[in-house]
Parts: structure tokens; sequence; C-alpha cells
């Protein structure tokens, strides 16, 4: 190959960039460097409409650590409580589609998928019907004497169904796709190879499906802690998540620097989790 | 590796698999004696595929038995079989090295110290220094080498080898066909090796044994059943053959005359017990030489025909002769002296001895075995 052509190459590809780099330039850079510079704002006056000053006050940063710690920690464990549901559920929903249904493969898949035709904040409300105290659920599970509160809804029970009620499909679909894509004359192989059906699955399926474990789990526990409908819909007061709080500084207290702050400690802390995360499943080929 | 000494034979007994409204393999019965190289060769759909998967398990019989010596291994589950397979496209642990794939059917027999076992197993394979690899690291080769490897290192009373070389390009198939024959002798078990390709069959088998639509249709070594093949499809399939339908003349000597739309034509007395009336006789086109009218000294069998078309392909020239009653004849020249036959509308005379005729089991289709498209032509 010529330099000319070579170079010809290089350029077309470059060429081919600027859509996609543009895209991430004006909706995630330059969005993320406002965000910053407001983290690190202080304000003028009492109120917000008295405006805010271009400053370095990382105190903002020390304050959403040391004020709103508590409420990390809930929505870290309510998503970590809901993506490990999660993959309980789904892997036998996913294992089922790839290896066993065969017929209805895709219509498995559609009605996976079916739930997203309606809107996150009705399905969401929804639940309030199915967990409300006169519910089929609720007097079901009272008769039985399971429930120490006598309810569901306002109780971090609530949310945790919530969310993973709402972030199952995001468990099930790369699942299943990393599943599929297992060659079924491994499983022969297996066999022949002396491996009863335990040992089947548990040295050549699962260690095949890890990229698909890992990416729902990613899909699942990054949306899941930052959300707020779940939390705000069907929980308590004392349910609150990070993601409420945020809510709350941006558009009821209009706190700008403080909801900034927040919201850069917390995609500080999903990143550590999640490198953390990633180093330990050693699945160094997804990195 | 040392030699397998307590091999033994294998017995398939009335096998038959039936699916609803198909019969892939109809009433079986054969043996494969200890530590032969046995290939089971068919075009695809002949049910060869279906008698490896039942002898290792994938695939319930039917009817029928499997012994390995007297033991029926038809209930046991493919993982307590003495068997061991290796697949079609060689369906390798993508997740696992190549140490770890070769150890898997140790390790999941509850063996412990598996180092040295599984690297003498990648040395005898020449892959010692593949061992941590991956195999999509690996070329087709040596992927199949490993296949090998795992399924060997097991000790297996029988080696199944559905369809091997299948992936492979044409010139490593023909090493891998010696190193897998060499590696058999080796270890001495015994090999069955599914194959749709009869030269792969031919190189590797001590026992060939031709299937078509779910039976046998003939079992010998390479040899006996090129040079004799019993039946039109096995002709056919097996190489190429010109077949001439006829009655029998009489007896001359240790001859037999067979009249073939009025030409006479010879075969050996000890190939048939047919002394009289319709008779199936065939000759392979090398045997034939192809010469001008009036040479002298030809073979007894002679047959003047015109060339049709003529194909110069190195090693040999192939003419297609037609015959005087309208038959297409094939006849391959060996390029030792290239000669000037090759016009098209040349009378030439075909001539072959006696002894290279072989007869078929009367009453057959002539055509079977050969491929549709070359039927339609």
């Amino acid at each position: 190959m010529t330099t000319l052509t070579k170079k010809r190459k290089i350029k077309t590809a470059y060429l081919l960039l600027i859509p996609g780099a543009a895209w991430l330039l004006f909706f995630f850079f330059f969005p993320l460097s406002s965000l910053l510079a407001t983290s690190l704002k202080r304000p003028l006056g009492a109120a917000p409409e008295d405006g805010f000053a271009y400053a370095l006050q990382f105190s903002n940063y020390s304050n959403a650590i040391a004020e709103y710690w508590p409420y990390f920690v809930r929505a870290f464990t309510y998503a970590g409580i809901a993506t490990l549901v999660c993959i309980l559920l789904a892997y036998p929903i996913a294992y089922y589609m790839a290896f066993k249904a065969t017929k209805y493969k895709y219509l498995m898949l559609v009605l996976i998928v079916a739930p997203f035709f309606a809107s996150f904040l009705l399905r969401t409300n929804a639940w309030k019907t199915i967990l409300s105290a006169d519910g089929f659920v609720v007097g079901l599970l009272n008769a039985l004497g399971a429930l120490p509160e006598e309810r569901i809804l306002s109780t971090s029970i609530a949310v945790v169904l919530g969310l993973i009620y709402n972030f199952l499909p995001f468990m099930i679909l790369p699942l299943f796709i990393s599943l599929d894509k297992i060659d079924k004359r491994l499983l022969e192989a297996a066999g022949d190879l002396y491996a009863t059906g335990s040992q089947r699955f548990w040295k050549v399926v699962w260690p095949l499906s890890i990229p698909g474990v890992v990416s729902g789990v990613i899909l699942t526990f990054i949306p899941a802690s930052g959300d707020y409908i779940n939390a705000q819909l069907l929980g308590g007061v004392s349910d609150k998540m990070i993601g409420n709080v945020i809510q709350s500084q941006f558009i009821i207290l209009r706190n700008y620097p403080q909801a900034s702050a927040l919201s850069f400690s917390f995609m500080a802390v999903i990143l550590v989790l999640i490198y953390l995360y990633l180093r330990r499943v050693g699945t160094k080929d997804l990195l | 590796m040392a030699k397998n000494e307590n091999v033994q034979d294998l017995h398939l007994k009335n096998l038959t698999k039936r699916y609803d409204d198909f019969t892939a393999v109809h009433d079986l019965t054969l043996t494969i004696p200890a530590g032969s190289f046995f290939a089971l060769l068919g075009p695809s759909g002949c049910g060869k595929t279906t008698t490896l998967r039942m002898i290792a398990g994938l695939e319930e019989p039917t009817s029928g038995e499997i012994l390995i010596g007297t033991e029926n291994i038809v209930p046991l589950p493919p993982y307590k079989r003495p068997v061991n397979t290796v697949f079609q496209s060689y369906a390798l642990f993508p997740h696992l090295t190549i140490y770890e794939n070769v150890a898997f059917g140790l390790r999941r027999r509850g063996i412990k110290d598996v180092d040295k076992t599984v690297k003498d197993m990648l040395s005898l394979v020449e892959l010692s220094a593949m061992a941590e690899r991956r195999p999509m690291q690996l070329s087709g080769g040596q992927q199949q080498r490993v296949a090998v490897a795992r399924a060997l290192i097991n000790r297996p009373d029988v080696l199944l080898l559905d369809e091997p070389l299948g992936a492979l390009d044409l010139k490593l198939r023909r090493q891998m066909q010696l190193e897998l024959k060499w590696i058999q002798k080796d270890v001495g078990t015994t090999f069955v090796h599914v194959t749709h390709d009869q030269e792969e069959a031919m190189t590797m088998a001590d026992t060939v044994a031709v299937m078509n639509e779910g039976r046998i249709e003939q079992m010998g070594s390479p040899v006996e059943i090129y040079e004799n093949p019993k039946t039109a499809f096995v002709a056919n399939f097996l190489g190429q053959s010109n077949l001439f339908t006829g009655t029998v003349k009489g007896v001359d000597g240790d001859l037999v005359a067979v009249d073939v739309n009025g030409l006479t034509l010879y075969v050996p007395k000890s190939k048939t017990n047919i002394t009289s009336g319709k008779i199936v006789i065939g000759v392979r086109p090398e045997k034939i030489k192809v010469v001008d009218v009036d040479t002298p000294n030809l073979p007894k069998n002679q047959i003047v025909g015109t060339i049709s078309d003529n194909a110069f392909v190195g090693v040999s020239t192939q003419y297609v002769v037609d015959s005087p009653w309208g038959q297409e004849l094939s006849a391959f020249e060996q390029n030792v002296d290239p000669n000037d036959l090759g016009y098209k509308g040349n009378k030439v005379v075909l001539a072959w001895e006696p002894r290279n005729s072989f007869v078929l089991d009367p009453d057959e289709d002539l055509t079977a075995g050969i491929e549709p498209e070359l039927v339609l032509n």
C-alpha cells in the first residue's frame, strides 16, 4: 500500500468519527464540564434567586459526603440487593430461553421487552396498587403473618421490589445474549468428557456466561442506584436514596452547586465500585 | 504414551435408529476389531454420524445393542462409556487454556495429579509450547490436534472421530490424515472415523465400511473395496466406474465371456458365481488404456469409441469416450508420455486386462452413488 492511500484511509477514519465525536462533545462533555463548574460555585445570597459565583468551593464536596453519606449507602444497598435478586431471577429465565425454548424463544424476548411500551412512571405507579394495604399481596402475606410492619408500601421492601421489577429486563437481555452464543456442542463435549449435569453447568456454561453477568450487573446496578422514582413512589420518608436527594437539591431547593457536587460524588463512587467489581470478576478481556 | 493393551472389540448388533417417518440406521450389525482404524464412509444423510452418536451415547438407539467386549453400553450415559469423541469443528472449550482443555476429562473423573499425563499428551500431539494459549489463538490444524489429545488422554477403548478434518484446507487435511494414522498406531486405541471423503477413508483406515441409506453396502480393506466393489453405489461413490450390463456367453478357461451390446468383454471367473444370464461388470477409468486404432498387442477387453471430451489435469488426462451404443465411458491416461489423442471426434480404442474388471451383484441401479448433477449431465 502506498503511503498516499494509507493517509487517505486514516483521513476517512477520522471523518467517520466526526458525528459521534460531535455528539459526545455537545451532549456529554459540555454538560459534564458545566456540571463540574457548577459543583464548585458558591452562593451569592441565602436565596437561589441571588445567583451563584464561580469559585473553588470544595466544601460542596465535603458537605455532600458528610451530610448525605447515609443516602449513598442506602442507594448502593438497595441497588445491590436488587441486582443480586435480578441475577437469581434472570439467570433461569435467560437459560431457559437460550437452551430450552426453541420455538418460543423470540416470543419470550418480545414479552420481556413488552413492559417498555408503557411508561416507567405508569408501571411504577401500578405497583402502588399491587402492593396497596387492601391488595391481594399484602392481604395474603398478612394472613401468613409474614409482614412485621403489616404493609409493604412505604417500606424499603417496596422500593427494592420496584427496582427489581424495573431493571429485570436489563439483566435478562445480556444474560440471554451470552448464553445463546454458547455452542451447544460444548455441552455434548463436556458430557463426553465425563462431566455430570451440574459440572457441565459450573465448568462450561457459567464461565462462558460471565460476560453476560457482568454487563447485566452494570446495566442494572448503575441505573438502579441512581434511581429516585421507585423510592419516591413506593418508599417511605426513611427510604430516600441519593437520587431523591439530588433531585430535591436541583428541582426543589435549587441549590445547584450542592446538587452538582452530589452528582459528581455519586459518579465517582460508581466508577470506583464498578472498577473494583470488574477487577474482582477478573474479566480482563472486558476492560 | 504407552500402548493401550486391553482394548476390546466393538460390536454393533442389529442397531437401528428410527425417527418419526425416517429410518436413519437400518439394522446395522458389524464388528470393529480392537485396535483397528475403522472408517464409516458415506454421503451426508447416510446414517454414519447417527451411528457414531449412538456409540458415543449422544443419541439413543431405537433398538439393538452396542457392545464393547461383552458389555452392552447402550444403557450407560455418555460420561460412563469407555468412549471419547473428536467432534466436528472440535468443540474446544474457549474459556480454558489448551492445558485445561486436555486435562478436562481427567479432572472430571477426580484425578488429582494430571500434570505429567497432560504434558505427555501435549508432546504426543506436538503442542507443548501452546499449553497456556486459548483455542482461539491456535490454527485449525492445531485445534484439531487439541481435540484429539483431549479425547485420547482418557485412554478410551474406542475413539470416535466425527468428520474431524472437514474444517481444514486440503493440504493440511492430507498432513493430518497421516498424523492421525501415526497417532493411532502409537496408542493402539480403536479409531472409528466418520467421513464423506473417500480418499480420506482409504488413506487412513484399515477397514472401510461404505454406508448408504442407513445400511452398510460393503465392508473391507480399502484395496478390496476399491478393486472389487460389490454394488453400483460403492463402484460409483468410491472413485469412478464404467459399468456395463451384459449377458454371459460362456466360460473361456479362467475367464467368463460377457456379451455387451454385441461386443465380448471378459471377467475373471474367480470374481463371480454367475455363469449364465444377466450380469453387470465394471472397470475403473485408470485401468483403461486409450490408444490409436490398429495398435498391436492390446489387452483382451477392447471397445472402439469416439473422444467426446478430454481434460488435462497434470498427472493424467481424463477422456470421455462415446461407445458405439452411446454410453459415455471414462478413461484416465497417466501422463507418462503425453500423446496427441486428445482431439474431439478422434476414433480410439479403449483396452483393459480382463483381471481389472469387477462384477457387481445383479439387479443393481447403475446410477446409485453418482452425484445428482452428474446424472443430469
